[in-house]
């Protein structure tokens, strides 16, 4: 079952949508022979400066999404339009220009600086690609919460919440019209798992951007999102606004997941 | 490019510091970040192979002056024992031999050297090559690499050498065909490795081409080992060097060359320093690069270097 909501269900989202994919599928070829689906026939919309929430349990397809948006997977089957662009797979060859606006911030923080670079080098990189130049590094740091001597730093001397937020930095630093968050949390503790979600949301609706994010902690997209998006095996189930997917879920599976949100009431209950 | 490894300010704890300033004495004093080659020297071995090597580097660089006859005039009695005139003795034909030793030092230094940045250059880059771009390119480098690799080393550059004639510049020609390959092999797993990792990912979309991608990103994080490698193998080419030598493939007479002098004390095996001397300086020198070698890879070892970071976030 594929559901598309139309825009009216996001009085944020413009008529036309920045991001469209249109009955979007990708497959992979198993070691033993066969495919796996990984993605099949996702179609989705996302407007200007609105965020939406991606959810769904692991293995059910969000990076595979994630990554197709960004052209670093084939698809199988339908077209992802950014911009009316068609997203290509990126191969060897320098990405296109009017793709560059779609942006991601990775999942482990640990492994996305490169680790022989100053922080200074690797925003100057992004910030090369903004024409607008909103940013400078400086503002940037500050921006991520960040002291200003980070920029002379290498990557091994931030904790990974610091990693993250430099993360954020470059991706921003880009100038992005659609940011995509692939679980950009899911290596963060609880208490900055929110800090950090939020602040990707604000800098990314304050520079006009759009923002994809994808968790499997559903209390944080509750907190940041507009739209989500619920994801199972690899189909899109059920998409509404926030409130909507909250207080009324339609599907099963968005009951289950909501249900499996553990609460704290004290009654030592394992949820699920 | 440098071949340190990344610094940070030591904005860190002052236990920490001081353990590595007592670890370190070199740079007391020193804006560590700023001193480019501070860790090779901290184990015993790396300082006495730095000490080994520098004084090989004098010997050369100032060789003339140092030689206390012409090496190759034939002025003093056959086969003398060492002491007397002759503190290292004299050859088959009447040679000095500390004199010979000396000189030999001015042809098989540099050209060791040479011939090792020359190999890592290119092996790298057919590494890199191939390791970033893969399919045919790759298979098509690797499987030229894997054909060389085919055959031992030694035997090989004899072939090779054999074939073009002896001489010095054949010889090295000879060392670098045969040693590319392993600089490819490591250059390529490295590099392999580093373009799926994220932060390469992360550059690709920021519209990296792919060289750009490769210089910018990727050998920062592979230069390294490979510089680790090229220490370590100028030992070898210098054996490898003198082994031709030995075969008369190598550096002509009456050129003094260490492994053509132990090739001849061979045949005069009652004049023990003919062949003594020479082997004693190839011990030596090939002893102090794999010692320099050997404490670099500690130091430049990315898992040390990590730990060395995580000490002080």
């Amino acid at each position: 079952m594929t559901t598309t909501t139309t825009t009216e269900d996001t009085p944020r989202a413009s008529k036309v949508p920045l991001l469209e994919l249109d009955n979007v599928s990708c497959e992979y070829k198993l070691n033993g022979g066969g495919r796996f689906r990984a993605v099949s026939n996702v179609s989705l919309q996302l407007g200007r400066s609105e965020v939406l929430g991606l959810v769904g349990e692991s293995g059910c397809g969000k990076s595979t999404l994630a990554k197709l948006i960004c052209g670093l997977e084939k698809t199988a089957g339908g077209t992802i339009t950014f911009e009316s662009h068609p997203v290509k797979p990126l191969g060897l060859g320098r990405r296109p220009k009017n793709l560059l606006g779609v942006q991601m911030v990775f999942q482990n923080p640990y492994a996305s600086l490169n680790p022989r670079r100053r922080i200074r080098d690797q925003l100057t990189d992004a910030l090369a690609l903004d024409p607008e130049h909103n940013w400078t590094v400086e503002s940037l740091l500050e921006a991520v919460d960040l002291p200003l001597d980070a920029a002379q730093r290498f990557s091994h001397s931030f904790s990974g919440g610091q990693r993250q937020r430099i993360a954020i930095a470059r991706a921003l630093a880009a100038g992005p019209k659609v940011l995509v968050g692939d679980e950009p949390i899911a290596s963060l503790d609880a208490f900055l798992q929110a800090r950090i979600a939020r602040m990707m949301r604000d800098l990314a609706i304050d520079s006009g951007a759009s923002m994809i994010f994808i968790s499997h902690d559903l209390s944080v997209v509750r907190d940041i999102a507009d739209r989500v998006a619920v994801m199972e095996a690899g189909n899109i189930v059920e998409v509404g606004s926030t409130d909507q997917i909250w207080n009324d879920p339609q599907h099963p599976y968005t009951k289950k997941l909501l249900a499996a949100i553990p609460k704290v009431d004290g009654k030592g209950i394992i949820p699920g | 490019m440098s071949i340190g490894t990344p610094k940070q300010p030591p904005t860190n704890t002052t236990s920490a510091s001081a353990e590595v300033a007592d670890r370190n004495p070199v740079d007391r004093g020193v804006k560590r970040w700023q001193f480019r080659f501070p860790k090779a020297l901290r184990t015993p071995l790396g300082f006495i192979g730095a000490i080994i090597l520098s004084i090989w580097l004098i010997v050369a660089l100032f060789a003339p002056l140092l030689a206390p006859f012409n090496p190759l005039a034939q002025d003093f009695p056959r086969l003398s024992a060492p002491g007397g005139g002759n503190l290292l003795g004299t050859d088959t034909l009447g040679r000095d031999v500390l004199s010979r030793l000396i000189v030999a030092a001015r042809t098989t230094l540099p050209a060791a050297v040479f011939v090792v940045i020359c190999s890592a250059v290119l092996g790298s880059v057919l590494g890199a090559i191939a390791g970033y771009f893969g399919r045919a390119v790759d298979e098509i480098i690797m499987r030229i690499a894997d054909l060389v690799f085919a055959f031992p080393t030694i035997i090989l550059a004899m072939v090779i050498a054999a074939a073009l004639g002896p001489g010095l510049k054949n010889a090295i020609i000879a060392i670098l065909l045969v040693s590319w390959p392993s600089y490819a092999r490591v250059t390529r797993s490295l590099v392999m490795s580093a373009r799926n990792s994220e932060y390469v990912v992360a550059g690709r979309l920021l519209g990296f081409s792919a060289g750009k991608s490769l210089i910018r990103e990727i050998s920062p994080n592979v230069l390294s080992p490979v510089v680790v490698l090229a220490t370590l193998d100028v030992g070898s080419a210098i054996l490898t060097m003198a082994g031709l030598s030995f075969l008369s493939l190598g550096v002509v007479p009456p050129t003094p060359d260490w492994g053509a002098m132990i090739s001849e004390g061979v045949s005069q095996f009652a004049a023990w320093w003919i062949a003594f001397f020479p082997g004693l300086c190839i011990l030596t020198i090939v002893m102090a690069f794999n010692f320099i070698g050997d404490s670099l890879r500690d130091s430049l070892d990315p898992h040390t270097a990590q730990e060395v970071g995580e000490t002080t976030s």
